[in-house]
């Protein structure tokens, strides 16, 4: 009896372990990359560094400020048709269509989501860029091209959660507008949507973050040129492109910099989770196990 | 505000065609990745490309040690997620109720789903790599993938685990269990659906990643015999292939086998768990 009760202590303590494993995790990533990157801060400025606008490690500028407009506008701009090709089709699955076209939508997702991200950069790589090259002329590289690559994949994320928060929405709203004599999109319009909305706005942040730190992705069609660009056919260079492409061969304070440009992209995801959070907890939104 | 001038049953059909061509630009969107790949790729695949060596960089040859550095990272990757991230979803489920640390907790795992994989490799490189001196090798990568992956098998085994009735444990104390053998006994194998699909998730996620594993994994084209040694994850070498030019053919080839690998393993544990649980109903 007593040797039960001692295994029992001490599973309950081995499970409360794991539970905090997570949290520790974070704190060791946070410190290591803080570590690597705070140098560069220090020695460069903060400042400097957040709105410095030449990068060049050789010359010894570490401006990241062009490649926060980078991200910045790759993901804007993969929302503007990301967002309203994936509100349709999660009302529409949720909604509108009958079981056997359901049956057919939910594994298309589904598979979306399942296919690598360095598959969708292949693909983009191969079949986008020349086909931009060819029809708007430059090189095909440009934010458009990332854009397009990025919407495909936000696509799931935000057609699931949003799915998940209009289903969530009670039976009773719909009956009282039918019965009201509304047809279906009416009551969709005025009364499903707007019910679903900060779950719908919950499921557009989270998608907003997959796109920010989408990585290799993005640098297969992207160009990486470090610039603020002045049309969506220009070449950008991202955070995240930042990173995996000069870490291969960086050394001291490149290297620092590189830790502190993804401090930078670090804090703009936590921004995001954060206001996530805020929205999901005022509005009691829940989204079963949604996240970034 | 458009709409106001239309009849609603003329705006109704309208939307109705909208909602229809939203879904059809959705399914054409995978149906020309996933057919342009396979289309391409498929012809490249063969037993010779699936189990032989590269040769001069992955110019010509096949990619066997890459397929063989993928399934170990992530099966390493897996076998270390894996009681982790179910352990805190017992833990959470079954023993702490409701209090501010299970809210840290569970904000916890949400925040290092949310971390982009370019972090976690800088990570893998600065604190396995560098700092524990485990070199570029397969175990610093399937670290990396296991720490990616512990959230999402938390995540989905919390929620299966909440939603065992608490009648199976009602009954399993009644019998005079303690709380670990009603967990051990009853309440996992129940569960164990939902867990097994978490476990998958996490896995393909980890299957499927570069960015995070191409600062810790090495990059090293040779078969990788223990955990110690460098490899070379099929996504890996995929973005290697198509960005330095080295070859359009094998690189499409790599594409298709990565795709199948990934689709394949998700197909197989779908349909494997559908026949667990009809069997644990008693369907």
């Amino acid at each position: 009896m007593d040797k039960n009760r001692i295994n029992e202590f001490l599973i309950e303590k081995g499970l409360f372990i794991t539970a905090i494993f997570s949290i520790m995790v974070i704190f060791v990533i946070i410190l290591f990359i803080l570590m690597e990157g705070l140098p560069a801060f220090e020695e460069y400025g903060f400042f400097n560094f957040l709105f410095g606008l030449a990068w060049s490690p050789n010359h010894g500028e570490y401006g990241v400020f062009a490649m926060i407009i980078g991200s910045l506008c790759v993901t804007l701009l993969s929302l503007l048709m990301a967002v309203p090709l994936s509100l349709l089709c999660a009302i529409f699955m949720a909604e509108v269509a009958p079981n056997n076209i359901r049956k057919i939508l939910k594994p298309v997702v589904e598979t979306l989501s399942g296919i690598p991200s360095v598959v969708y950069g292949f693909f983009g790589l191969i079949v986008l860029v020349p086909f931009l090259r060819e029809s708007f002329g430059g090189t095909g590289f440009s934010m458009f091209a990332a854009s397009l690559i990025l919407t495909v994949m936000v696509l799931p994320t935000i057609i699931s959660i949003s799915q998940d928060s209009l289903r969530a929405v009670p039976h009773e709203y719909r009956e009282a507008s039918f019965g009201l004599g509304a047809t279906n999109w009416q009551t969709i319009k005025n009364i499903v949507f707007p019910a679903a909305l900060p779950g719908i706005v919950t499921a557009i942040i989270l998608g907003m973050g997959r796109a920010i730190g989408e990585t290799l992705a993005v640098i297969m069609v992207v160009g990486n040129v470090v610039q603020i660009p002045s049309s969506i056919f220009d070449p950008v260079r991202t955070l995240t492109a930042n990173i995996a492409i000069e870490m291969g061969y960086a050394t001291g304070l490149h290297y620092n910099a590189l830790f502190g440009t993804a401090i930078v992209l670090f804090l703009i995801i936590m921004i995001l989770l954060l206001v996530a959070n805020y929205i999901r907890y005022k509005y009691k939104v829940d989204i079963g196990g949604g996240y970034l | 505000m458009g709409f106001r001038v239309l009849s609603p049953r003329i705006s109704q059909k309208i939307m109705n065609i909208v909602f229809i061509i939203s879904g059809l630009i959705t399914i054409l969107i995978l149906v020309f990745v996933l057919g342009y790949i396979l289309i391409k790729g498929l012809p490249v695949v063969n037993l010779d490309f699936i189990f032989s060596n590269p040769i001069d960089s992955g110019r010509e040859g096949g990619i066997f040690p890459m397929i063989v550095s993928s399934l170990f990272v992530t099966l390493i990757a897996g076998i270390i997620a894996t009681p982790l991230g179910v352990g805190a979803a017992v833990y959470l489920a079954e023993y702490a109720g409701e209090n501010w640390l299970v809210k840290v907790i569970r904000f916890g795992a949400e925040t290092l789903a949310s971390i982009p994989s370019i972090v976690f490799g800088l990570f893998g490189l600065a604190f396995f790599v560098v700092f524990l001196g485990l070199g570029w090798s397969i175990l610093s990568g399937s670290l990396v993938l296991a720490i990616m992956a512990i959230p999402t098998i938390f995540q989905v085994s919390e929620v299966t685990i909440s939603s065992i009735p608490s009648s199976f444990r009602e009954g399993s104390f009644g019998l005079g269990a303690t709380k670990w053998q009603t967990v051990y006994r009853v309440v996992l194998p129940a569960a164990i659906p939902g867990i097994v699909t978490g476990v998958i998730l996490g896995m393909t996620r980890a299957i499927s990643e570069a960015a995070a594993v191409m600062f810790a994994v090495g990059a090293a084209l040779s078969l990788p015999l223990s955990i110690f040694d460098p490899g070379r994850p099929l996504p890996l070498h995929l973005y290697i292939l198509a960005t330095e030019g080295i070859s359009l053919d094998n690189a499409y080839g790599t594409a298709a086998v990565l795709v199948i690998l990934v689709l394949f393993v998700t197909i197989i544990t779908n349909l494997a768990v559908d026949r667990y649980q009809n069997k644990i109903m008693g369907r």
